[in-house]
């Protein structure tokens, strides 16, 4: 997303000079890479997708550290829970400088009940929590430097390898939760497709997102200059990325490779000829971490906010920002004097 | 700084990567944002007529501001605001540069600060009003908030006047004040040195706070430190060239020889030029908007009534208060509609006497004419029956006249009869 803005009419002269000579205005870009540096970076990922699709798997392979217990050792007869529970857990990973806090939210007995009418419900209301909790402490008069963000910055919805269509559950949950945060589908366990299974199965899929309304990340609409688009169109033609998750390495022409071994043959995660493994962490990693957070804190929480604050009424206009208020009796608006 | 913070926090672990993720492209990610969106930067200047500001400006961007000179009539201090759209290879900026105009010109400067206080408020409270929008867009908001204050200082050799300490105190919580010595090549090195030191141990001594250069950064923690040093920079500026060497160079010719702008030795304009945009740039912005903005915000929305605890220091929430300020300003709206009615219906009373009073007025006249008419009416009457009376009498006295003409004939006709026989 391209956030620029325009041409306001509120410079009394606008011109474009150019420079005779070095002055240095290049070096704020090391300034700012210094400070990013500084402060580090906090990225929440929720995983969604019923028991058994690899959600850990994928989540550790991405991250390439043991980010999730697995639900399937040690205790493989957990029972499957009676509602959907969130599981959030944090973790500092560091990567030549840049510190990272990551949370992952897992949501454990999604889509595994007999009757999952309403199963989004308690990952609607954790979504909306935590826009609530940076709401309000935004509105705090003494606010924090930086405010803690635990907002819900990417959801990755795994699509079980059917080969078919969407089913109600997946379009009843990507419609819902599509609004309020960016969505990401993968197929998962995409190991038991062949080539051209897989991409029917994608150009189905996103039949049925299309027909259903559903928008995925990247959306069409945040698009702003035509080199993003290209870069955004071609993402869009190749979702769900079909992705296989491991945290093996085996020997590969003498080196060393993440993948699966089978009887027929090991399945390369990082080749892009195998799976689209590699396109799913370039894009959520490489290449569109900050435009994620910055969907999420520009357009999502925005839209969450002014719901929000019209719910409660809340119309600070209303009331005039002007230094004096009420006891003159004239409440008018920005032209006031403002000193403290 | 980062993991204490986190750790401290929620139980969080460190983990180790097993191999490379590739988020340590964020900083990349950011950057090539940031190019695409353009910076923006805003610079205020606050220092008496022709003491050299537009021409360090010009200096420090390398470019013709075309600012004309001002004259020193002006009744009172004004600030004037231009913003210009520069690029340097990729990056864009938006600068922004105000200049105040007539500052310490006029007899009586006792108000000479108000002006430029109240112009930095003014971006703060724009900022605000922006911020608790409903609808807003921040991130495509052009931020007008002043984030570098540069106050130049004459360069008297001596101290800072009451001016300037007044000025800067008014400031330093608002702005990121850095002092200036202006037209530095009219002291000498030594009495630089003292002066510096004067200026600095005045500052401290009322407690102006000037922007520090930050130090927590380890990569330019040592530059920064030097260069606190060094304040407040004596700077030249100059857009003129002089060939010096083999080179052209900026700088200012005198019979006696020629200052060069960007010669370390003459003045500190190059340490002012690293400072203010190569090193801090994105610093001064900060401080701006999470200390100087936040402070403002802070006192704005507190003195409007708005808190964060109540007296017994349970946390409340800002709908809880703005539901009170909103009720507060209802009853208010509603007291002035009464106050409005009454005072129309008191009016609409004092108009019906009036109109009463004339109606009774008219009536009066009315019955006055009425009189008048009957009067006169009446007089006419009495004279018709005198004129009757009159008539009749003559007519009576006609008659009996008549009468007597009749008798008096008769009489003599007789007596002519009597006569023949």
């Amino acid at each position: 997303i391209r956030l620029f803005r325009n041409t306001q009419t509120c410079f009394s002269r606008t011109s474009c000079t150019d420079l005779f000579g070095y002055v240095g205005i290049e070096a704020v870009l090391d300034q700012m890479r210094r400070k990013t540096m500084k402060v580090g970076l906090e990225f929440n990922i929720m995983v969604v997708g019923q028991s058994g699709l690899g959600k850990s798997t994928l989540v550790n392979t991405l991250f390439k550290s043991k980010v999730s217990r697995k639900s399937c050792t040690p205790n493989c007869e957990e029972k499957i829970s009676k509602t959907v529970k969130l599981h959030s857990v944090s973790h500092v990973i560091e990567e030549k400088g840049m510190k990272m806090k990551l949370t992952v939210i897992d949501t454990p007995g999604f889509g595994d009940q007999i009757n999952n009418e309403n199963c989004w419900e308690p990952i609607v209301k954790h979504i909306n929590e935590q826009y609530e909790k940076y709401l309000r402490e935004e509105l705090h008069i003494n606010r924090k430097r930086r405010i803690p963000d635990s907002r819900v910055h990417c959801c990755i919805y795994f699509l079980p390898a059917t080969g078919h269509r969407l089913r109600p559950i997946d379009v009843e949950f990507m419609k819902r939760v599509g609004k309020i945060v960016s969505i990401v589908p993968v197929i998962a366990k995409a190991d038991t497709l062949t080539i051209e299974e897989r991409q029917e199965f994608k150009e189905r899929i996103r039949q049925d997102l299309a027909a259903n309304g559903i928008r995925v990340y990247p959306q069409k609409e945040y698009d702003d200059d035509p080199e993003e688009r290209i870069l955004n169109d071609r993402i869009r033609e190749s979702i769900p990325f079909a992705v296989v998750g491991t945290d093996k390495e085996h020997q590969v022409n003498g080196n060393k490779v993440l993948g699966r071994k089978t009887k027929w043959g090991i399945i390369e995660v990082e080749n892009v000829a195998h799976c689209e493994f590699a396109n799913l962490r370039d894009l959520l990693i490489r290449s569109h971490l900050q435009d994620l957070k910055d969907v999420t804190h520009n357009i999502h929480y925005e839209t969450y906010r002014v719901r929000r604050l019209n719910e409660s009424n809340m119309n600070f206009s209303e009331l005039g920002l002007s230094a004096r208020p009420l006891e003159n009796g004239t409440a008018d608006t920005s032209e006031s004097e403002s000193h403290l | 700084l980062f993991e204490e913070k986190m750790a401290a926090g929620q139980g969080v672990r460190p983990l180790s990567l097993a191999g490379h993720v590739g988020f340590d492209s964020l900083p990349d990610q950011l950057v090539n944002k940031s190019i695409c969106q353009g910076f923006c930067f805003n610079i205020l200047c606050i220092g008496e007529t022709g003491i050299g500001k537009s021409t360090l400006m010009d200096t420090l961007f390398n470019t013709n501001f075309e600012n004309l000179e001002s004259s020193h009539f002006e009744p009172q201090v004004k600030l004037h605001a231009q913003t210009y759209d520069l690029q340097e290879s990729n990056v864009r900026l938006r600068l922004t540069v105000v200049n105040t105009v007539g500052f310490g010109d006029q007899m009586n400067k006792q108000e000479s600060y108000q002006p430029v206080v109240d112009y930095i408020d003014r971006q703060f409270e724009s900022y605000l009003q922006e911020e608790l929008k409903i609808k807003r867009s921040l991130h495509n908001y052009h931020d007008s908030r002043v984030h570098a204050c540069l106050y130049f200082i004459s360069p008297s050799g001596h101290s800072l006047k009451s001016l300037d300490l007044v000025t800067m105190k008014k400031l330093d919580s608002k702005v990121n004040i850095i002092p200036v010595i202006a037209k530095a090549d009219t002291i000498s090195k030594s009495e630089l040195h003292k002066f510096k030191i004067k200026i600095m141990s005045e500052l401290v001594s009322n407690g102006v706070q000037i922007y520090q250069f930050p130090l927590d950064d380890e990569t330019v923690a040592k530059v920064n430190t030097t260069m606190n040093g060094h304040l407040p920079f004596a700077v030249v500026g100059s857009t003129e060239e002089v060939s010096v060497g083999n080179k052209m160079v900026k700088a200012r010719q005198y019979p006696w020889g020629v200052v060069q702008v960007e010669n370390e030795s003459h003045c500190d304009f190059v340490k002012l030029r690293e400072m203010l945009i190569c090193v801090n740039m994105e610093d001064l912005r900060e401080q701006t908007h999470t200390r100087h903005y936040e402070l403002y915000r802070r006192c704005k929305l507190e003195e409007m009534g708005f808190k964060d605890t109540d007296p017994e220091c349970k946390p409340v929430s800002l709908q809880q208060t703005y539901e009170a300020k909103r009720q507060e300003f209802l009853v208010e709206l509603q007291k002035r509609e009464d106050e409005m009615r009454q005072m129309f219906v008191q009016r609409v009373k004092e108009k019906e006497s009036e109109l009463k009073e004339a109606e009774r007025d008219l009536q009066g006249r009315f019955e006055q004419l009425k009189r008048l008419h009957a009067d006169e009416k009446a007089a006419l009457e009495e004279k018709k029956r005198l004129l009757d009376e009159d008539q009749s009498s003559f007519g009576k006295r006609r008659a009996a006249a008549q009468l007597l003409q009749a008798q008096s004939l008769t009489a003599n006709g007789k007596k002519d009869k009597d006569r023949k026989k």
